[in-house]
């Protein structure tokens, strides 16, 4: 029951960053690879101001997506003025950068040692400590996360979003003043990000630099296009599938470390597969 | 007589060839002005630059008698003015609805962020619909219009953003002649309404229908300009443009 309990908290940690890529990449069309950046500010802030400060997980919910969204803001205050590719490659320099210092600033990250011991989050005295808790808190954030992303997508501000999606030079003709939406939607999809890195790592209780790699990034994507693009329960349906499905090779006799190298090719196919014969995903109705 | 819109030695070039070649025009407020030329003549350039879309690179712009050194296409919306295209630029995966009622609610992010559309917004986006014909539409997605449909949303766009001054480029080129009168009738009502119309268009009965001020343009400069029926007999004009 445990592993069941397991899976269904990964499915929820990676539908929440799913569903802020997904504001940003299904909603805006811009191709940020810094999801796993933003993830892992997250789940760092979370780690750091736990163990080395002492506040609650519970706090660090409301500190990390602040941070994360300030951090963004910053940088996307500049990347507003790339595009397509160039932005992708900005937002890729970003998470490189990130690794970097998650890697290096060893007083405060501990470098590639990591940080352990991050506790569980506890609210009035109750510690969400087994997984069963736990399940319930990262399905009341997927909840609201998703209540969030749907209110976005219903404003007019989602829609402004899709119309740069289309064509953003057309969209300036009628008064839009583009780069900021787009900047505004790249803090919010850092914010929610960051939210489940705090859950990720409270969950884990470690983290290291490695965890929050390109790798991260491109399984976001992934689920974001296997489960359609620009819709909430595709993108959701993404992520159970692109969860459930590696984890089904355990059950067909492939070894744990097959596995795990496995994981990383059947998420590389799936996204090929899909932007060639299905660009569109399992339940979605837009294409980049 | 008012001017709404003038160039004074307007000037863009790509490279070394200029598409606008020192331009100095005046558009009266609440008429119809054609725009005509040969290809090449620096008609959707002008078009371009006097919406934003490529800077240009001296001379003055005023709108309105505003002096615009800088023109950002967003500012369009401050400054009354608006466009279509000559190639059809919608929001092509987006409802027929969408692309109106983008035109329609808030520009500013964060109020936007909090705004759902009403249903005077709806009202508003159904009213254009009609006008244009496309009410039966609305739940499509633009791109699964036909060519003259998706020419009418483009001009369902343009009369949701109700502007001042509307720059229309080739409304007419390759459509029935059905979609022809209803865009006809469309600027018609626009031009009653008050509005300031330029329109670039390569046929000529449209242009000696609906146009009360012609301009000729040819390699980027002011070739004539006047009453239509008088520039089009003009000898330098059919020289230039009709090779007569």
């Amino acid at each position: 029951m445990e592993y069941i309990f397991h899976i269904i908290i990964l499915i929820s940690i990676y539908g929440i960053l799913a569903l802020a890529q997904n504001l940003v990449m299904g909603e805006a069309g811009l191709l940020a690879i810094s999801g796993a950046a933003f993830y892992g500010i997250g789940a760092y802030v979370a780690a750091i101001f736990a163990t080395k400060l002492g506040l609650s997980i519970i706090t660090t919910l409301f500190i990390a997506p602040i941070i994360a969204g300030l951090i963004a803001l910053v940088i996307g205050a500049s990347f507003a003025r790339f595009r397509d590719d160039y932005f992708m490659l900005a937002t890729l320099g970003f998470l490189m950068i990130f690794n970097t210092v998650t890697k290096n600033w060893e007083i405060l990250t501990n470098g590639s040692y990591g940080i352990p011991g991050i506790p569980k989050p506890q609210i009035f005295g109750f510690i969400f400590s087994t997984p069963l808790s736990f399940v319930f808190l990262s399905l009341f954030l997927l909840i609201i996360v998703t209540i969030v992303s749907e209110l976005i997508k219903r404003s007019s501000f989602g829609r402004a979003l899709n119309a740069i999606r289309e064509d953003e030079d057309a969209l300036k003709i009628f008064g839009y003043q583009t780069s900021r939406y787009k900047l505004m939607i790249f803090t919010i999809g850092a914010a929610l990000s960051a939210l489940g890195g705090v859950l990720f790592a409270s969950y884990i209780t470690f983290i290291d630099p490695n965890l929050f790699t390109v790798n991260e990034s491109i399984l976001l994507w992934a689920m974001i296009v296997v489960g359609g693009m620009g819709q909430t329960r595709g993108v959701l349906l993404g992520a159970l599938l692109l969860i459930i499905i590696p984890e089904m090779l355990r059950f067909v006799g492939f070894p744990t470390e097959v596995v795990g190298l496995m994981r990383q090719c059947i998420y590389g196919l799936l996204l090929v597969f899909f932007m060639l014969y299905r660009p569109k995903g399992i339940l979605g109705i837009y294409k980049l | 007589m008012k001017y709404i819109l003038q160039t004074k030695n307007l000037v863009k070039s790509f490279g070394g060839v200029h598409a606008i070649d020192h331009l100095s025009i005046n558009i009266v407020e609440g008429q119809i002005t054609g725009l005509v030329g040969p290809n090449g003549s620096g008609k959707t350039t002008l078009i371009n630059v006097l919406s934003g879309f490529f800077p240009h690179d001296s001379g003055e712009i005023i709108f309105s008698g505003v002096n615009r050194n800088k023109i950002l296409s967003w500012e369009n919306q401050i400054y009354n003015i608006t466009r279509t295209f000559q190639q059809i630029r919608l929001f092509e995966q987006m409802t027929v609805l969408d692309n109106i009622l983008v035109v329609l609610t808030e520009r500013s992010p964060i109020y936007s962020l909090f705004e759902r559309h009403t249903q005077y917004h709806l009202k508003c986006a159904e009213d254009i619909l009609r006008k244009i014909g496309l009410h039966e539409k609305l739940s499509h997605r633009a791109s699964d219009l036909s060519y003259g449909q998706r020419k009418l949303l483009e001009i369902g766009r343009v009369l949701a953003m109700n502007a001042e001054i509307i720059l229309f480029d080739e409304p007419f080129a390759g459509l029935f002649p059905e979609t022809v009168k209803k865009i006809e009738e469309i600027i018609q009502n626009l031009k009653q309404e008050g509005k300031s119309i330029v329109l670039v268009e390569h046929n000529m009965a449209i242009i000696r229908k609906l146009c009360d001020h012609l301009i000729v343009m040819d390699a980027g400069k002011l070739l004539a300009e006047g009453h239509p029926e008088k520039v089009l007999s003009e000898k330098i004009v059919l020289e230039a443009y009709l090779g007569e």
